[in-house]
């Protein structure tokens, strides 16, 4: 939870000072001075590198964003049928929820899963699961963003393996993988392997979609979840696009060329806070990426420039106390996504704070969004804040503020070094206990949290996630049928292959795709993975 | 002679990579003047009761965010009382319905502090609970 700006007290005769997240001093009032003094307006048009305006022409006119609620839980089979009734309210992307255990690369009957097992997410043993888990969804219509990172390699070959058996083309099959580990390392915490084999893994994605799956999308990078963790606005961004460059070095010492593989890059930003500081993150981050990709990598595609981003979530905004406040949070954070010129949203929904959203809360979310496009005119008109003097000041304000979180972070020795000793995660975590302190001390505002509070005693109506206990044993025994099933010895010859090939430091995704299609767990790839790379011990900073 | 400070282990069970809350805690609790050990991300439960056994703590607090939190502190219960660790004050924080404050008090856990609480709220009962 947190407000969005400080207010210091006013005195005698000044008016309060208001100081945004990212350490921005807001004035009374802007004019074209204040543009001016900051560095000037972008002319450039919607379309037209930087990109300040928008990555496309004609945004929103052409097409809305996407709309992709985060979906999953239990198995494949009651997760299919929840995709299916967003698809038939109108939803036009999947995004997917996994549980921990498969998050983390273990399977659903082994020690570490107990207690874990479709929870958070729904549980994927074998392609078995992803094959229920899709049955009866165009994924040439529907593109599919996966939430998975640790083990990001196999589920990757995992879908398009079964993309591949259902027969699409992998050559067009569009879709997402978010598979942004360092971001892992800062927050959400769903890590596997170290951080440098870790590394490695992304760059084997880029690397083997570039060549067969041109249009999928292998990573999503996060600065979503490092802001969940405390950061600023500016960091969040800075460190995002730190963490971006990383991947694009790794990918370009394979020899891969800039060109081939940064246009299928995309990120994932937060969207709560103060609504101006959020939308011009965006126009400052958007302009920025285009001049590193295009100016400092060198890119001669304008489209490898483009910071296409989902920019959703917003979790840490959100409320346990008078929970029904989510959803006027949720409607002006899907505002703050729209003005900014997201490709596609996503809502946490209000219940989020107390339970796996059920369908109804889903649903607000998702009419949230399509309330934005029907009625409110937000498809008008391409970047309708362009122009203002507000926003401009503070887009070119915030892109100084971004570049120097990189520099920071490149004075310290990259961004691999310093998630590797943990002083990122150091300085994320302090801001969040800093967060809290101005949250308890009312320096902050959070309404129903610390300013019109309501008695205790009043108990919020949540309708809550129903878990079944018998979830969990269904899933093991569905996975012991699939063992017993498939051809043991094809299964053997596929993960010593996948052994070899993590030995040699070659790519090892043709091995995984073979190994997945053999049927072959989650379980057993991570560990004949791990057998090599070895497993990430957390370091004892905090 | 000053009294002996309170010590204390906060611990993640299970997968949950949500340390937000934890470490915010960690830090108000070194603020308090407790003497705070961290366990990391991804502890088994195992794991967790052998640390407070050998750290002889005062205090255990669990953080737990996945919704997994009866499972696991079922478990913990399990093992904190093979380890002797029954007289040590449990506490446990997260994401946890107002359903099972109750059914993890019945189990031992003095302490349920959801989403939400404040810090010196949670300074306060562990004053005044700590053995």
């Amino acid at each position: 939870m947190t407000a969005t700006v400080k207010r210091q007290p006013a005195g005698p005769k000044e008016p309060a000072a208001v100081i945004n997240e990212s350490g921005i001093e807001i004035k009374t009032v802007y004019t074209e001075e204040d543009v001016a003094a900051s560095g000037g307006v972008d002319r450039s048009l919607p379309g037209e590198a930087p990109f300040t305006r928008g990555i496309h022409e004609e945004m929103y006119r052409r097409r809305p964003f996407t709309m992709r609620q985060y979906t999953g839980f239990s198995n494949a089979a009651d997760t299919n049928e929840r995709f299916k009734y967003l698809i038939e309210n109108g939803q036009t992307g999947l995004n997917v929820a996994l549980d921990l255990a498969t998050q983390c690369g273990y399977d659903s009957d082994s020690a570490e899963a107990y207690g874990e097992v479709g929870r958070v997410g729904m549980a994927i043993d074998t392609l078995a699961d992803f094959e229920i888990a899709f049955d009866g969804i165009d994924l040439d219509k529907i593109t599919v963003s996966l939430t998975i990172n640790g083990a990001a390699a196999i589920l990757i070959a995992m879908y398009l393996a079964m993309a591949e058996k259902r027969g699409f083309d992998l050559a067009k099959l569009r879709g997402t993988a978010q598979n942004d580990i360092l971001k892992e390392f800062i927050g959400r915490g769903t890590w596997v392997f170290p951080v440098e084999p870790s590394i490695k893994l992304v760059a084997d994605t880029i690397e083997y979609c570039a060549e067969h799956a041109p249009k999928y999308s292998p990573v999503s990078v996060c600065g979503y979840h490092i802001r969940e963790s405390g950061a600023t606005p500016a960091e969040e961004m800075g460190y995002a696009f730190c963490i971006a460059k990383a991947y694009m070095d790794e990918a370009m010492k394979r020899g891969l060329d800039i060109d081939d593989f940064s246009g299928r890059l995309s990120f994932n930003f937060n969207i709560f806070g103060n609504l101006f500081e959020q939308v011009a993150k965006y126009r400052a981050g958007r302009r920025l990426w285009a001049k590193i990709v295009l100016d400092q990598y060198g890119a001669k595609d304008p489209k490898s420039g483009w910071m296409r981003m989902i920019a959703g979530g917003g979790g840490f905004g959100l409320t346990i106390e008078q929970p029904e406040n989510n959803i006027m949070r949720g409607a002006y954070y899907a505002l703050i996504a729209a003005l900014s010129g997201a490709q596609t949203m996503a809502l946490c929904c209000y219940d989020e704070a107390y339970t796996i959203p059920t369908p109804k809360a889903q649903r607000i979310s998702l009419r949230t969004m399509q309330l934005l496009i029907e009625e409110i005119g937000l498809a008008d008109t391409v970047d309708p804040l362009g122009g203002s003097h507000y926003v401009e000041t503070l887009t070119n304000q915030l892109e100084d503020k971004i570049i120097e979180v990189m520099d920071g972070v490149d004075a310290a020795g990259g961004i691999v070094k310093g998630v590797a000793e943990g002083t990122i995660q150091s300085t994320v975590a302090d801001h969040a206990f800093r967060r809290q302190q101005d949250l308890e001390s009312g320096e902050i505002r959070k309404v129903g949290v610390n300013c019109y509070v309501e008695e205790e005693d009043e108990r919020p109506e949540v309708e809550m996630h129903p878990y079944d206990e018998a979830t969990a044993q269904a899933q093991i025994d569905s996975l012991a049928k699939v063992k017993a099933e498939r051809d043991e010895a094809v299964v053997q010859v596929e993960l010593k292959r996948l052994r070899a090939d993590a030995e040699a430091g070659r790519n090892v995704m043709p091995a995984l795709m073979a190994a997945v299609k053999a049927y072959a767990t989650v379980g057993e790839m991570t560990n004949v993975m791990a057998s090599v790379y070895g497993r990430y011990k957390e370091p004892a900073l905090i | 002679m000053s009294p002996k400070r309170i010590k204390i282990l906060v611990a993640k069970p299970g997968l949950d990579g949500h340390d937000v809350g934890a470490k915010v805690i960690v830090r108000a609790l070194a603020e308090a003047q407790f003497d705070v050990v961290y366990s990391g991300l991804r502890q088994t439960p195992e794991a967790i009761a052998e640390a407070a056994r050998a750290e002889d703590v005062d205090v255990i607090g669990l953080s737990i965010l996945s919704g997994s939190h009866m499972p696991l502190c079922e478990r913990l219960r399990e093992l904190f009382v093979e380890n002797g660790l029954q007289d040590k004050l449990w506490i446990v924080g997260g994401n946890i319905p107002l359903d099972d404050h109750q059914k993890l008090n019945d189990i031992g856990y003095a302490g349920v502090f959801s989403t939400g609480s404040r810090l010196d709220n949670i300074v306060d009962f562990i004053r005044e609970h700590a053995p």
